[in-house]
């Protein structure tokens, strides 16, 4: 806390606060606020005499409505839940197993087989997606949710390297020679030791990446065509976007209702998600 | 039946030599402790025994297996960690039976070994917390705990007590002792500290630098120091030294040095003249802190000198005077209730059977 004068708290400390939490909070009240917005007021110009843009007085859920009815939504977060729990899966069982590797087998090259596999993490997907598009043909799984299982692990895997990578690192060394001294191969050392201690990181990773897979935008765009194949950032766009036309209430209840599958993951997990990026380990 | 024995061991982290040709019998239910200042070697040299590191080169036999090879869970050891090591995730209890389990005992007999235990530690009311809800002392005792209920043949303990408060450690350290004494199983012990070494070994083994500098029972080492090394090691306060000059006095064995002029007493002596040649010959003469008194018409001048005091250390039992003689530091320890002041000019006398002398090359005792 900042001593002193009530005037300094309120500068350096409660306004700036203040506007941060508004800057981060606005569009989520923007996106809410749109939702249950009805068509008349949404396009009613700005200097019209009744204009009132934040706030509504006539809340609808035809826009919901809308979603459900006339486009494949609940099909799109079918396919998006799908996607992301099974890519995320692959990802934290080769993260948590490559991540166990690099922090405690001494092989030759460790540390710089390491940064290689961070370096991949940097590759632009922007990039990627070319050579990958070659291979999602050749292998003819195009317009299938496989092409994306198959080819988020691309960035997901590396990325749950690195961090369980850190995290094993935290762990004491003791524990894990005292659990083989206990009569624990290194495998069941880090099956009923190591893995149970690092619940929190590999939550985290876990949370991290499915978020990661559930906004994907990029190689979800390339690979699927067929609207009903498609996620909810890929659908909600290229099905709520016409053109120059943009259904701002239908887009709007496509972002409110993808957001609260994140929403809900995160709360569920946050204490474990905190402690597990501040890596505290207590013996 | 467990002694454990170390042939021509040595340990090479690269280029960096830490263990050097360690030779070693530790005998059937023996408490040993490594004893040296930090990077010595002494806790890698556990670790080797534990079978957590790999030797470079030499021989490890527990019992009257070679285990240079064998993992650690088939060495039939149990060893305690400086940090405790308690897996955080599971109750006391479970941390008990963790080592039953894995090599698949009944059920009955882990109960009946994890009670046995915890009665013997007086813990039978935490088995049910996690670690995290243990006081330090608390934690040090479910690590012995895990230790105990596998019955092993040798028990190896990596400095468990210096995570502990000054006063813990003296209880735990009583504790250990009578332990020891109770379940009578080989024991290796690493500490830094001197007093831990003397306390708790049966024999201690002093290291230094990778080498072992002595290997003896605890009054051996404090009454026969080796060398230098050991001499100042052991003990506290640490043994006086002073650079003196070896003579022939009129038939009597001399130390010298600027202000100091000490009669060699009979064995001593005849050390000392073997090893003259000529006048003049250089020595580190040694002498304890508690081996020097403030001088009596009783004692002779033969083994006196002239001291002025610089600092008066009362610790009630005794008091330590830092005192300067010529240009050498001097402390003494002395009787709590002679009154002395700084600045205070004494005369000191040394008890002449307890002189050291050491090599000032090889420090080797002389």
């Amino acid at each position: 806390m900042i001593e002193g004068a009530l005037w300094r708290k309120w500068v350096f400390y409660n306004i700036p606060l203040i506007l941060f939490v508004f800057v981060l909070l606005f569009p989520f009240y923007w996106m809410i606020i749109t939702t249950f917005r009805p068509d008349g007021e949404l396009y009613r110009p700005w200097n019209a005499a009744n204009y009132m843009p934040f706030w509504t007085n006539n809340p609808t859920i035809e826009h919901i409505q809308y979603l459900f009815e006339e486009t494949n939504f609940g099909r799109w977060m079918m396919n998006t839940m799908f996607i992301a729990t099974v890519s995320t899966l692959i990802s934290l069982f080769c993260g948590v197993l490559a991540g166990y590797a690099l922090a405690r087998l001494n092989f030759p090259y460790a540390g710089s087989l390491g940064t290689v596999i961070f370096i991949t993490y940097l590759v632009p997907q922007t990039l990627l997606f070319i050579p990958l598009a070659q291979i999602i043909r050749n292998f003819e799984l195009g317009d299938t949710p496989w092409s994306l299982i198959l080819t988020y692990p691309t960035f997901l895997i590396p990325f749950c390297t690195w961090l369980m990578m850190g995290y094993f690192k935290a762990i004491p060394k003791e524990l894990e020679e005292c659990a083989r001294i206990d009569g624990a191969s290194r495998w069941k050392a880090m099956v009923y030791i190591i893995i149970p201690v690092a619940v929190p990181g590999i939550l985290s990773s876990g949370i991290i990446a499915f978020t990661l897979s559930w906004n994907e935008f990029i190689y979800a765009l390339v690979f699927l065509s067929s609207p009903d194949q498609k996620t909810v950032p890929v659908g909600v766009t290229s099905e709520l976007i016409r053109g120059d036309v943009f259904f701002w209430g239908p887009l709007m209840a496509g972002a409110l209702l993808g957001s609260i599958p994140v929403a809900i993951v995160y709360s569920f997990f946050v204490e474990h998600y905190v402690s597990g990026l501040t890596g505290s380990v207590k013996g | 039946m467990a002694e454990v024995t170390l042939r021509k061991i040595n340990k090479k982290f690269d280029a960096n030599h830490v263990v050097k040709d360690v030779d070693l019998e530790i005998r059937d239910k023996e408490f040993m402790v490594f004893v040296g200042p930090s990077g010595c070697g002494k806790t890698t040299t556990l670790r080797m025994i534990a079978g957590l590191e790999a030797i470079t080169s030499g021989e490890i036999r527990i019992g009257s297996t070679v285990v240079n090879e064998v993992p650690p869970m088939d060495r039939d050891i149990a060893m305690v960690f400086q940090n405790y090591a308690l897996y955080p995730h599971m109750s006391v209890a479970s941390n008990l039976a963790f080592g039953l389990k894995m090599r698949k005992f009944e059920k009955s007999e882990i109960a009946q070994r994890i009670n046995r235990a915890a009665a013997i530690l007086g813990i039978e009311n935490l088995l049910e917390r996690k670690p995290r809800q243990l006081s330090g002392g608390q934690r040090q005792r479910v690590a012995l705990g895990r230790a105990i209920v596998r019955d092993p043949a040798v028990f190896l303990f990596d400095e468990p007590l210096s995570n502990l408060d000054a006063k813990l450690r003296v209880q735990m350290r009583v504790e250990l002792k009578k332990l020891h004494e109770r379940l009578a199983v080989t024991s290796v012990y690493v500490t830094h500290d001197q007093v831990e070494a003397m306390t708790l070994g049966d024999r201690v083994v002093v290291m230094k630098d990778g080498l072992v500098q002595q290997v003896g029972e605890p009054l051996e080492l404090y009454n026969q120091p080796a060398n230098r090394f050991v001499a100042g090691f052991i003990g506290s306060p640490a043994m006086n030294f002073a650079d003196v000059t070896l003579n022939d006095a009129g038939g009597r064995a001399v130390a010298e040095a600027p202000g100091l002029k000490i009669v060699l007493p009979g064995e001593l002596a005849a050390r000392a003249r073997a090893k003259m040649n000529g006048a003049d010959t250089k020595a580190t003469l040694g002498i304890r802190p508690e081996d020097i008194h403030i001088a009596s018409a009783a004692d002779s001048s033969d083994h006196c000198l002239e001291a002025e005091v610089e600092v008066v250390e009362q610790l009630g039992s005794e008091i330590l005077l830092d005192t300067r003689v010529g240009q050498a530091l001097v402390v003494a320890s002395i009787d709590p209730n002679v009154r002395v002041r700084t600045h205070d000019k004494l005369k000191l006398a040394l008890n002449p059977e307890r002189l050291h002398l050491f090599d000032p090359q090889t420090e080797m005792a002389i």
